[in-house]
């Protein structure tokens, strides 16, 4: 894996936005074909991390590379899907449309149809699973299926580097494994490289390779198993934490205050 | 109906109705109907302070629906764009009446102003207005991907280099640009109507961003052309036409798409 160059290298990224410092000394590399979970609550600097390796931040010190080189420059090999997915019920856009400007929505003039640009957004579309509503209006369609709609819009331009924000946060159980099964899909079969942010890293467990979890601006970051660990969590929190794991699940909780208990407790269960 | 004096209406009315559909789709995209609602009615005072002190009407429209448009932007910049764009709008009609109470021409050229007035093109008023819709048209065609994509969801389109406060200001420009030639034919009040009318019964029809672009330009035609037609037959202000017949477009296209959205429901019922 060494052998192969970076698609996203951070170091030492240090973020201030309106004068406050929102994220400080973040460091993590990702590989070809990975993916990369980004784990923190609300506030822990998930968005503005996101933001900055799309080159829409400006960061304060360190550096941010895409493929070798700084993120304003490589627009195209990056694909973004925000978390926030509105569109307006009637809009004049089908779904093929939204796909298709993804491809030249930057180009001036009025759109060609031609044979490539048809090709291109078929297979973008089949990608996602969305050939049954390409012809919809984009703004009728459910949650799930207007997030594949953009997920087919960022991948058309075929970039190297998937970054999804929140994309479980307002999906079912259902629709949410179904997201997870496609990223797996998309990396198996393309060599895409994506970036997560969640919440929970629950979900995402069975598909990422690599984990960077924010606390309050600043991360731990490796193996699923070397950073979900009481003392490397409890070092970033500034407070004990205790990780509790369950049928492959994982759990991170705090200390109740007088740990004393908790630890007495864990002592009984362990004998 | 289409002896000299006429023909300067007809080409004019042809020629605005062309622009205001392709800025109108955009306008209803991006709801931003209650600004297209006041710029007409800041222009307004522009033309009532040109009569004032006898200058070329179009040339106080163009200053102030540019002021208007700055004005708009610097207020939706500070947040809560729908408030500043209900004071900005009474604040404008303020600042034309203080203009017209200080003229003696009172009545028929604001009226005019207001409500449109067919015969109200000179061939030194055609110029300018051919001019200004070749303009905006150029830079439709020009900038429709780019604006498609910032109107339909700004955050993919600032993804792809699309800078969303150009846009704005750009959009803001050519719609007031088109204030600007349309207001001297069907008056302050009615430029809104065709901006609108016609472009949002041709989204509610068609969910094809193209053709329900021609659709737009072909409503808003018909209806420039029956409301000349009707208004010279009968006597009555164009406006009043202009208001009907966008009011209707609006309703028969908007109770045919949720007439259809039902029986697509039902469809699915009956189907799983």
């Amino acid at each position: 894996m060494t052998n192969q160059r970076a698609i996203l290298a951070v170091a030492d990224l240090s973020v201030d936005l309106g004068g406050r410092s929102i994220l400080r000394d973040v460091s993590f590399d990702l590989h070809p074909g990975q993916l990369c979970a980004l784990i923190g609550e609300n506030g822990a600097g998930k968005t503005t991390l996101l933001r900055t390796l799309l080159g829409l931040i400006s960061q304060r010190t360190g550096t941010v590379m895409i493929d070798g080189e700084a993120p304003r420059k490589h627009r195209a090999l990056v694909g973004y899907v925000p978390q926030k997915i509105t569109f307006d019920p009637d809009l004049p856009l089908r779904t093929r449309d939204l796909v298709r400007l993804g491809l030249d929505g930057h180009r001036l003039g009025l759109p060609l149809w031609n044979t490539r640009t048809h090709a291109a957004v078929d297979a973008a579309l089949q990608a996602v699973g969305a050939e049954d509503f390409a012809d919809r209006r984009v703004g009728e369609l459910s949650g799930g299926q207007q997030q594949r709609a953009v997920i087919a819009h960022a991948l058309v331009r075929k970039p190297r580097l998937l970054i999804l924000d929140e994309p479980l946060a307002n999906l079912d159980f259902g629709s949410a494994n179904a997201l997870v099964d496609l990223l797996g899909k998309l990396i198996a079969q393309q060599q895409m490289t994506v970036l997560v942010t969640a919440h929970d890293m629950n979900p995402l467990i069975p598909v990422m390779d690599r984990l960077v979890y924010l606390v309050d601006g600043r991360a731990a970051t490796g193996k699923v198993a070397e950073v979900v660990q009481p003392e490397v969590l409890s070092k970033l929190y500034g407070y004990p934490v205790s990780v509790l794991r369950h049928g492959g699940r994982i759990l991170v909780l705090p200390d109740a205050p007088e740990n004393a208990d908790v630890a007495n407790l864990n002592r009984c269960a362990g004998h | 109906m289409f002896s000299s004096f006429m023909i300067n209406t007809w080409i004019a009315g042809t020629a605005i109705a062309l622009v205001a559909a392709f800025v109108g789709y955009f306008v209803v995209i991006r709801r931003s109907a209650f600004a297209a609602h006041a710029l007409p009615l800041g222009a307004f005072p522009g033309a009532a302070a040109a009569n004032l002190l006898g200058v070329n009407p179009f040339v106080g429209l163009l200053i102030f629906v540019g002021i208007g448009m700055l004005l708009l932007r610097q207020l939706a910049r500070m947040g809560r764009r729908d408030v500043g764009t209900g004071l900005l709008l009474v604040l404008f009609l303020g600042v034309g009446a203080l203009f017209l109470s200080m003229t003696n021409e009172y009545a028929p050229e604001v009226f005019s102003l207001l409500f449109g007035e067919m015969l109200g093109v000179s061939k030194a008023d055609l110029w300018p207005i051919l001019g200004i819709c070749a303009v905006v048209s150029v830079l439709m065609i020009t900038i429709y991907q780019p604006l498609l994509l910032d109107s339909s969801f700004p955050d993919l389109a600032a993804l792809q280099g699309i800078s969303g406060a150009r846009m704005d200001l750009l959009f803001l420009s050519l719609l007031a640009l088109v204030t600007a030639s349309a207001l001297p034919v069907v008056g302050a009040f009615l430029v809104f109507t065709l901006l609108v009318g016609p472009p949002a019964a041709a989204q509610a029809l068609s969910r094809h961003p193209l053709r329900s672009l021609l659709l737009a330009v072909v409503f808003a035609e018909c209806s420039i052309w029956l409301a000349i037609a009707l208004s010279y037959w009968s006597n009555w202000p164009i406006g009043f036409f202009v208001g009907m017949i966008g009011a209707g477009l609006f309703t028969l296209a908007r109770s045919y798409r949720s007439w259809s959205q039902r029986q697509r429901g039902a469809r699915r019922v009956a189907v799983p």
